[in-house]
């Protein structure tokens, strides 16, 4: 197959950006989407030019590292699935494919299609986690959990922390991001001591990091690689209500 | 340098070992502890389990990856699930039945208090997880749910989905997370260790390179430990991800640590055969499908390119159940490798190339539904839908084995530490206790007993005796390690060579492939030991790497892990020559049983294998730490 690239290369996060046109020749339709980058990325080595930096790491739609817009969507067309699992046999032969970031306001562009998500980890830090010093859990089966609550709170655990519902989101919002992590948490016993400040730092720290409110407009549930619901943000503002209005009631 | 190699195991019982040792353990008591700088480099299961820990317990530390995030290291990957010996089931497990597993599935080539403590440490695991939120799989009475894995009769393996590390590591990383909030870590994401120093014969500071930047930093500290993972891509195409590289653990080598048995590497039985030459990885497809899926073959090689439905019943071979009754699809992974291969080579494979063997879902969805299935299994199935376009629920998945983890890795002692004061290894990155076949779901439970309970108890024994002896990062040991990292980082940009990174990768890979991997013998390891410097001849003069080192340069950091995999090639295979016997993964081909399996020398190969450097041009000396047993009998592996 063969395609034109219109790809996004831009030296650093000073110097302005632009979309650059590159041909790709005798694809096959099993070559991963990233495959086809590293072999353009060995043309250009070829014709001495600098090969176009992406971030990838797992290759299985996984650590959440890869991070491409593709045709104006986050992780291409083809849902759910990180833009690494995406194989050229989803396009047409002959078709113009442009790649760019993922564009959000709170991740700034390292290099070409490389972006800075630290801002996600700084969410987490506020709050997302159960202090639990190694040495003093409980017997493990102690702790009884329905299968349901389990399972939800799998469903919201198996966000990857790729961005893409930033990326989607037409506020750049990260509340699906933090909604997962705030509601894993909150569906489960242990989550509980720690329930309300979670939310209220995480939320706190979001809103800090620049990332923007949800309008439910659903665009990051579409582009979830983690099939994460939306109806997850519902819970983080019900908790995030809970939160506030116990403080506010001195509790 | 090096005279007997002492693993320092406590004495006493078995089952005392680690006890005994804890009560006369040297202790840091917690208002010394801020006054310990310790180096993790890694963030994975042990790297990011140890920090975590550590900081909890007031040490200062810095912990270094190469990822852009802690929460991406390729723990992250792992899939199928963690073993532990809780007996839940009540179907006969014990620790001590997790330990002779762990031992008889690595061909009796682990310490036996080693893989005790391991087993022991198990359930302490299982305990911490669910604490810290990890949403395990559970009954509908709220209890914790099991599966069985190869190489056990019981069923001792919890579970989150397909999800089990990726749960486990957002479990490290959001207690890492704490720590760093509370300040008592700092994270360096996205910085590449490049070399060990070591002051006085001591491992104190490591020099990195920001991969952003491209800024060269020194880093002193009272002891430095690798978390670094395996070295699985040194065969190119491997399930890893596409960043695992050795240079760590290779870098330490170059300094004076011992690298064991370097050969013994891993090859995984279910993964999506490769289809092509632009492939970049292979994906495996866990080893938990084998509990319901049936492997097999077509009797007739004229039969297999026919497609699989059209196949008869007593026309397929289902060679695991064939040769291994008592455990069947669930044979260990090294034996069920092998024996994909064998039908292949004999002709057999199905799929392009001959390179495959189905794995088969009809009969489980026949008698449990496919909706079971799908709840089961869903997300391999989807993930295996996207890369071969075929749906595995209508037709047989095709499998083949590819390169998955590495049991090798620098020698440690019962402390974790390695010949070099003050330096430990933990995880993939040491040899501990798989011996020469890894069990499934047992690499998340060593990170993890790594990370979080052992080396927390063992540090404080080395750094008792290291109170403010911590170099200035500015002392001259610092400023020529950093000196030699500047070289070597000019070196490779100026080679201005013609071919690409990726084409001497893929060469060392497939030689690897072939010479030194699922079966191996003296002629085609020799055959590698002379090609391998010549390639290495050829990077050096012909390689390009473009841009600068001030910059953020994807290639060249790749470079630089390609230059040591081309050094580390070559002590896999002295290693694998070396061991004149099979064991495990390690399948020589002059040595085997009449049916073709595994023949192993006790009498002059139950050993750890250990390499020394000796500089350039010299091969590497060996010494061997010989294995006692005590409590196990050695007898030939058999799960037929």
């Amino acid at each position: 197959m063969n395609f034109l690239l219109r790809i996004w290369r831009q030296k650093n996060r000073q110097t302005p950006g632009k979309l650059v046109d590159y041909q790709v020749r005798d694809i096959s339709p099993n070559t991963s989407f990233l495959e086809m980058l590293d072999i353009l990325n060995e043309q250009l080595l070829d014709r001495g030019e600098e090969p176009i930096a992406f971030d990838s790491d797992c290759r299985e739609g996984i650590c959440g590292a890869c991070s491409l817009t593709v045709n104006g969507e986050a992780h291409g067309p083809d849902h759910p699935g990180a833009v690494c699992e995406l194989y050229m046999r989803k396009f047409r032969d002959g078709a113009t494919i442009t790649i760019e970031p993922f564009r959000v306001g709170a991740f700034p562009i390292v290099k070409d299609l490389v972006i800075d998500r630290s801002g996600l980890d700084r969410i987490v830090e506020a709050g997302g986690f159960i202090t639990a010093r190694a040495g003093s859990a409980p017997e493990a089966n102690s702790i009884l959990i329905p299968k349901h609550d389990a399972d939800i709170a799998m469903e919201a655990a198996a966000c990857i922390g790729c961005g893409a519902c930033a990326a989607a989101c037409p506020n750049g919002s990260a509340m699906l991001f933090t909604s997962a992590k705030v509601s894993h948490l909150a569906f489960l016993p242990q989550g509980h001591p720690e329930r309300e400040s979670r939310v209220l730092k995480m939320v706190s720290v979001m809103d800090a990091e620049g990332f923007g409110n949800c309008t439910n407009t659903y665009e990051c549930e579409a582009v979830c690689p983690a099939e994460i619901s939306a109806s997850f943000i519902a819970k983080l503002n019900r908790e995030y209500a809970r939160a506030a209005l116990r403080r506010s009631a001195g509790e | 340098m090096i005279g007997t190699l002492d693993p320092k195991i406590p004495p006493g019982p078995l089952a005392q070992k680690w006890r005994n040792h804890r009560d006369h353990s040297r202790l840091v008591s917690p208002n010394n502890r801020r006054k310990f700088e310790i180096i993790l480099v890694g963030s994975g299961l042990a790297g990011g389990s140890a920090t975590a820990t550590l900081g909890e317990l007031g040490y200062r530390v810095k912990c270094f990856c190469f990822q852009d995030s802690a929460r991406r290291a390729h723990s992250i990957a792992a899939q199928g699930g963690i073993n532990a010996a809780k007996n839940y089931q009540n179907d006969g497990d014990s620790v001590y039945r997790l330990f002779h597993d762990t031992i008889k599935g690595g061909d009796f080539r682990a310490r036996e208090a080693n893989v005790y403590r391991l087993a022991e440490i198990s359930n302490n695991i299982i305990d911490q997880c669910v604490a810290q939120g990890v949403p395990f799989a559970r009954e509908y009475g709220g209890l914790l749910a099991n599966r069985s894995f190869g190489g056990a009769q019981v069923s001792r393996t919890f579970y989150a989905r397909g999800q089990t590390g990726q749960q486990l590591l957002l479990g490290c990383y959001q207690a890492l997370c704490r720590q760093i909030a509370a300040g008592t870590v700092r994270m360096f994401p996205q910085t590449e260790m490049l070399d060990l120093v070591i002051v006085d014969g001591q491992a104190k500071g490591i020099i990195t390179r920001s991969l952003r930047t491209g800024k060269i930093d020194s880093h002193a500290a009272d002891a430095v430990v690798l978390a670094t993972g395996g070295y699985g891509n040194v065969f190119y195409l491997s399930t890893n991800a596409r960043g695992c590289n050795v240079t760590a653990t290779y870098r330490a080598y170059k300094r004076g640590a011992l690298f064991a048995n370097p050969s013994f590497t891993q090859i995984h039985p279910t993964c999506i055969p490769v289809s092509g030459e632009h492939q970049s990885k292979l994906t495996l497809m866990s080893e938990s499908l084998r509990n319901d899926g049936r492997v097999w073959v077509p009797k007739r090689k004229e039969d297999r390119d026919k497609p699989p439905g059209e196949i008869p019943e007593q026309d397929r071979d289902y060679y695991l159940e064939r040769k291994y009754p008592s455990y069947g699809n669930l044979a260990p992974r090294d034996i069920a490798s092998r024996a994909a291969k064998e039908v292949c080579d004999e002709g057999r494979g199905v799929g392009p190339g001959g390179r495959g063997v189905y794995l088969d879902f009809a009969d489980a969805i026949k008698r449990l539904g496919e909706n079971i299935i799908r709840e089961r299994y869903g997300n391999l199935f989807e993930v295996y839908e996207k890369i071969t376009g075929e749906n595995a629920y209508k037709v047989p998945m095709r499998i083949y084995p590819a390169v998955h983890y590495t049991m090798g890795g620098l020698w440690v002692d019962y402390d974790l530490m390695s010949n070099v004061p003050g330096l430990f290894v933990i995880g993939e990155a040491n040899f501990s206790d798989h011996g020469a076949n890894r069990l499934g779901a047992s690499a998340l439970m060593q990170g993890l007993a790594d990370g979080y309970f052992i080396l927390p108890n063992t540090l404080p024994n080395y750094l008792a005796s290291q109170m403010g002896k911590r170099p200035s990062p500015d002392a001259p040991e610092f400023r020529d390690t950093e000196k030699d990292v500047r070289a070597r980082i000019e070196k490779l940009l100026n080679v201005n060579g013609t071919r690409s990174l990726d084409s001497f990768h893929r060469e060392l890979g497939l030689l690897l492939w072939d010479k030194c991997g699922m079966s191996r013998h003296e002629k085609g390891l020799r055959e590698a030991l002379q090609k391998i410097p010549k390639l290495r001849e050829e990077f050096w003069h012909g390689v390009r790497v473009l841009g600068s080192e001030q910059d953020y340069n994807q290639a060249l950091e790749r470079a630089g892990r390609v230059a040591d995999f081309l050094e580390f090639a070559e002590l896999m295979c002295i290693d694998a020559l070396e061991r004149n016997e099979s064991a495990g993964a390690h399948f020589r081909q002059e040595h085997q049983t009449p049916d073709g399996e595994a023949l192993r020398d006790d009498e002059n190969h139950a050993a750890v294998f250990t390499w020394e450097l000796q500089g350039d041009g010299q091969p590497p000396k060996l010494h061997r730490e010989t294995l006692h047993f005590e409590i196990v009998h050695l007898a030939q592996r058999s799960y037929k």
